[in-house]
């Protein structure tokens, strides 16, 4: 099987900060792929490579084969690379239908249309509609998204992405501030993604890591630790190390000169 | 040619010493004033108006200029710009071009329309020529004496950033507000204290640049283009950034008016504009500044 | 809901209403039935068409432009050059200004892809300056600070004078002004509107949409510039005359100022705007015509500290903000 996402050698600096250490990273057709870390980790900060906002100081990106490096973001999403934010990215003035009709639209092409008045496409609009039902949308549709509630934002953060039709979505922690009750909803549709559309999930709840990947990696201080299926990470003994610290034995002698650390 | 280096160098520094303010209130408070012009202008009317009315020397009317206009400064932000930091940028341009248009219509109102003088005193009216032919170094006495304390200012700035304690705040204050509150600085102060000043120097900046740049009541509005530049161009998060710009600006402008007087102001706004172009966070500025 | 009541949800911003209707009507009917005041609506559908050109920036994409006079009067010397040296047939002038303003504006578009707020606005006001600049040094042929004289314009379409009561010059003004308040109408509503629309709500989601910021900003700025560059030919056309001030900086805070009393992000704001702003200046130019400055200066600033939104519901106005945008 060969990778849909490849990634090799990136290394992204900022400054004298390096945030991102000689990371390769691929995503295998229809992966449920995770990338775990602690906090700092430079997950995030890959995303941001991968989807072109921001341009890596080393390495490349092939997607289908095709080297995507030097692309904007938007064309990368034309190409089929989606993802979501951390911290809801949403439109404030517009409602849910009238986002997803725009999403919708705009992947098919018909985004340049000027002379038409929105929603004279009926297979967007049946479309909009479809996800604005699977995404449990439909009683707030025409609302405008800055009146919704945090749970509702989120879910539409996630429909955005799936309006996109995605080939390769990247998760950046989809169930990060949602309330426990509304987890549920959000991690079935997670889990009833097609399986052709491989996906990389970056979250902190392990077990919602654990129940849904087939394959994880480790990323530590911008550089990759390790990476396997989720059991021999679970076994790894470094992954523990990292997650939950050394024991004991970092101490500073006595009399050490602190102010030369 | 090495006179209108000299010249240019000369308006430059007093471009500096005018938008340094600007440049500060912009980085600290992210605050776009279109209106600082205004206090510029204050500065030359007070001097103006000290020296024809109140017999005022020259001299002392500096000093005057920069406390008074300094008080008017702290007084707005206190009661009009402090609500203003948090609305987004299309209202405060708004805003500070409301500012603008009120204070030229007043002093238009109750000064009048027509070009101020500011009499110089004698020992500084006069020229000094070195070498020859196009070597020649024309130094205007005054320019001399605007430069000299311009750079004044300019150090004891830079020491009041870098040595001080309130320097130190302040610098916290710019990098990240929220931050230097939660460490215990007195934010409100620190804005009130930094916009005073600002406005204090561009008062002083209008009352030594009377005599070379004109005071009419339209002074905030013809020459707001330039303090801008020297902020856009210059960057917010130094001292040096402004400096520079404002320098290079000053040169520009004085040699594209002789060289090519046919263009005037052209060169500079056709300059800024590529400037801008190529480094839109201006040509000073350090990576992730504003 | 089911796809047909989506898609019913999804139109009914862009059908026009009722009172639409009647305003236009009313627009049209004034010349005939106010005379005198002809020239007055030939002003304001001009300057309203102008601010209405501002608003597609402005309102749809964000953009806070400070040099938007730079394409109103570029048209409005390009109309009238043109009406003088080739060929005085107004509506061929005019489709030359727009033609004309529309290349210039996609050569500006290209300063104002990048950059902070502050760099715009220093872009957007160098722009219009060097064209102010560039106006009074090319005074062979522009007049320079004299201004363009002796315009005479020819028949609309061949049939319809120029009258000394400015009627044919109002409805000349209000046709144009209304096709292209039609198209632009269009646009907002459409797809390509709605694109525009989530730029203005969040430049980095649209990108992550899939949507071509660059190119979109780019293609907008350029219409507006052409519909302003219209606004100004209408004005040297119907009056005759181009002079410096149709560049001056007064003029993009005075369609700034419209927008903002009138409202921004909705056409009609601009056309609010525009009518209060020129009715208020007639009146309190017959008070006081040398400080109409400090009038337009406090009702900027008034308007400001009370709060855009909040303009039209004075119940508001002294509440204190709860917890402002940061």
């Amino acid at each position: 099987m060969s990778a849909v996402l490849s990634a090799k050698g990136l290394v992204m600096r900022f400054g004298g900060i390096v945030a991102t250490n000689n990371v390769s990273i691929d995503l295998q057709k229809g992966a449920r792929h995770a990338l775990i870390g602690p906090n700092g980790a430079g997950k995030t900060t890959l995303v941001n490579i991968l989807t072109g906002v921001l341009r890596p100081s080393e390495g490349n990106i092939l997607l289908d084969g095709q080297d995507i490096t030097g692309l904007a973001p938007h064309q990368r999403v034309q190409r089929g690379m989606v993802r979501t934010f951390q911290i809801n990215q949403l439109f404030d003035s517009m409602t849910p239908l009238q986002t997803l009709a725009l999403v919708v639209a705009q992947r098919r092409g018909l985004g340049g249309k000027w002379w038409q008045p929105v929603g004279s496409d009926a297979g967007v609009a049946a479309r909009a509609g479809e996800l604005l039902e699977q995404f449990r949308l439909a009683e707030v549709a025409t609302q405008p998204t800055r009146q919704l509630a945090y749970g509702k934002r989120r879910l539409l953060e996630i429909a955005i992405a799936l309006a996109c039709e995605p080939r390769v979505l990247l998760l950046d922690e989809p169930v990060a501030g949602v309330p426990a009750g509304e987890r549920e909803e959000l991690l079935q549709t997670v889990a009833a993604l097609p399986a052709d559309v491989s996906v990389l999930l970056i979250e902190h709840d392990m077990d919602l890591v654990f129940s849904f990947a087939n394959r994880m990696t480790v990323l530590v201080n911008g550089t990759l630790l390790t990476e396997g299926s989720p059991e021999e990470i679970a076994a790894d003994p470094r992954v523990k190390e990292v997650y939950l610290g050394h024991g004991c034995g970092h101490d500073t002698p006595q009399g050490t000169d602190i102010q030369n650390g | 040619m090495l006179t209108i280096l000299f010249d240019g160098i000369a308006y430059g520094m007093l471009l500096f010493v005018l938008a340094v303010g600007l440049a500060v209130t912009l980085g600290l408070m992210n605050f776009i004033n279109l209106a600082h012009g205004a206090f510029a202008m204050a500065g030359g009317y007070i001097t103006v108006l000290a020296m024809q009315r109140l017999g005022v020397p020259f001299l002392a009317c500096l000093p005057l200029a920069f406390v008074l206009t300094a008080a008017l400064g702290a007084l707005l932000e206190r009661t009009l710009y402090r609500p203003m930091y948090k609305k987004p940028h299309l209202d405060q341009v708004m805003f500070s071009i409301g500012l603008a248009f009120m204070a030229v219509a007043a002093v238009d109102y109750f000064v009048g329309g027509s070009q101020q003088n500011v009499q110089i005193p004698q020992w500084l009216r006069g020229r000094t020529e070195i070498g020859d032919g196009a070597l020649l170094l024309g130094m205007g006495h005054y320019r001399i004496f605007i430069i000299a304390i311009c750079a004044v200012l300019t150090v004891v700035l830079q020491l009041l950033l870098s040595r001080t304690r309130f320097g130190s705040r302040l610098r916290a204050a710019v990098d990240d507000p929220r931050v230097a509150a939660g460490l215990g600085i007195n934010v409100n102060v620190v804005f009130l204290l930094t916009f005073a000043m600002g406005s204090g120097l561009a008062g002083l900046g209008g009352a030594l640049g009377a005599e070379i740049l004109g005071l009419d009541p339209t002074f905030p509005l013809k020459y707001m283009i330039y303090f801008l530049i020297v902020v856009a161009v210059g960057g917010t998060s130094s001292i040096t950034g402004p400096l520079a710009a404002a320098l290079l600006l000053g040169i520009a402008d004085v040699a594209g008016k002789y060289y090519i007087p046919k263009m005037g102001a052209f060169t500079v706004y056709l300059l800024m504009i590529l400037i801008l172009l190529w480094r839109p966070q201006g040509l000073f500025t350090r990576k992730g500044g504003r | 809901m089911d796809a047909q009541r989506y898609q019913a949800a999804l139109r009914a911003g862009a059908r026009p209403r009722l009172w639409e209707f009647v305003l236009w009507a009313l627009a049209f009917a004034a010349p005939l039935v106010l005379p005198q005041h002809a020239l007055m609506v030939n002003e304001i559908a001009i300057v309203a068409l102008f601010a209405v050109s501002l608003d597609l920036i402005l309102g749809y994409t964000g953009i806070v432009s400070l040099g938007h006079a730079g394409f109103f009067g570029f048209g409005a010397y390009v109309a009238a050059l043109f009406a003088k040296h080739v060929m005085p047939d107004p509506t061929v002038g005019l489709l030359v200004a727009m033609a004309a303003t529309a290349v210039l504006g996609a050569v500006a578009s290209l300063t104002i892809l990048r950059g902070s707020d502050l760099t715009r606005l220093m872009v957007t006001l160098g722009t219009a300056l060097l064209l102010l600049e560039l106006a009074n040094k090319l005074d062979w042929l522009t007049g320079g600070a004299d201004g363009l004289q002796g315009v005479v314009l020819g028949p609309v379409l061949g049939l319809f004078d120029f009258d000394l009561y400015g009627r044919t010059a109002a409805w000349y003004s209000l046709s144009v002004f209304l096709l292209l308040f039609v198209l632009m109408r269009r646009i907002v509503h459409s797809p390509f509107g709605a694109t525009l629309m989530a730029i203005r709500d969040n430049r980095l989601r649209a990108s992550a949409i899939g949507i071509p910021v660059v190119s979109r900003l780019a293609v907008v700025y350029t219409v507006a510039a052409a519909i302003a560059g219209a606004a100004g030919a209408l004005l040297s056309q119907t009056t005759g005359f181009a002079s410096l001030d149709v560049l001056a900086f007064d003029r993009s805070a005075d369609v700034l100022l419209m927008l903002v009393i009138g409202g921004i992000g909705w056409l009609y704001g601009g056309i609010a705007g525009a009518i209060v702003f020129k009715v208020l200046q007639d009146s309190l130019s017959s008070i006081t015509p040398q400080y109409w400055m400090f009038w337009i200066g406090l009702i900027l600033v008034l308007l400001v500290l009370v709060g855009r939104d909040r303009l039209l519901r004075p119940q508001t106005w002294f509440r204190r903000e709860k917890g402002a945008k940061a």
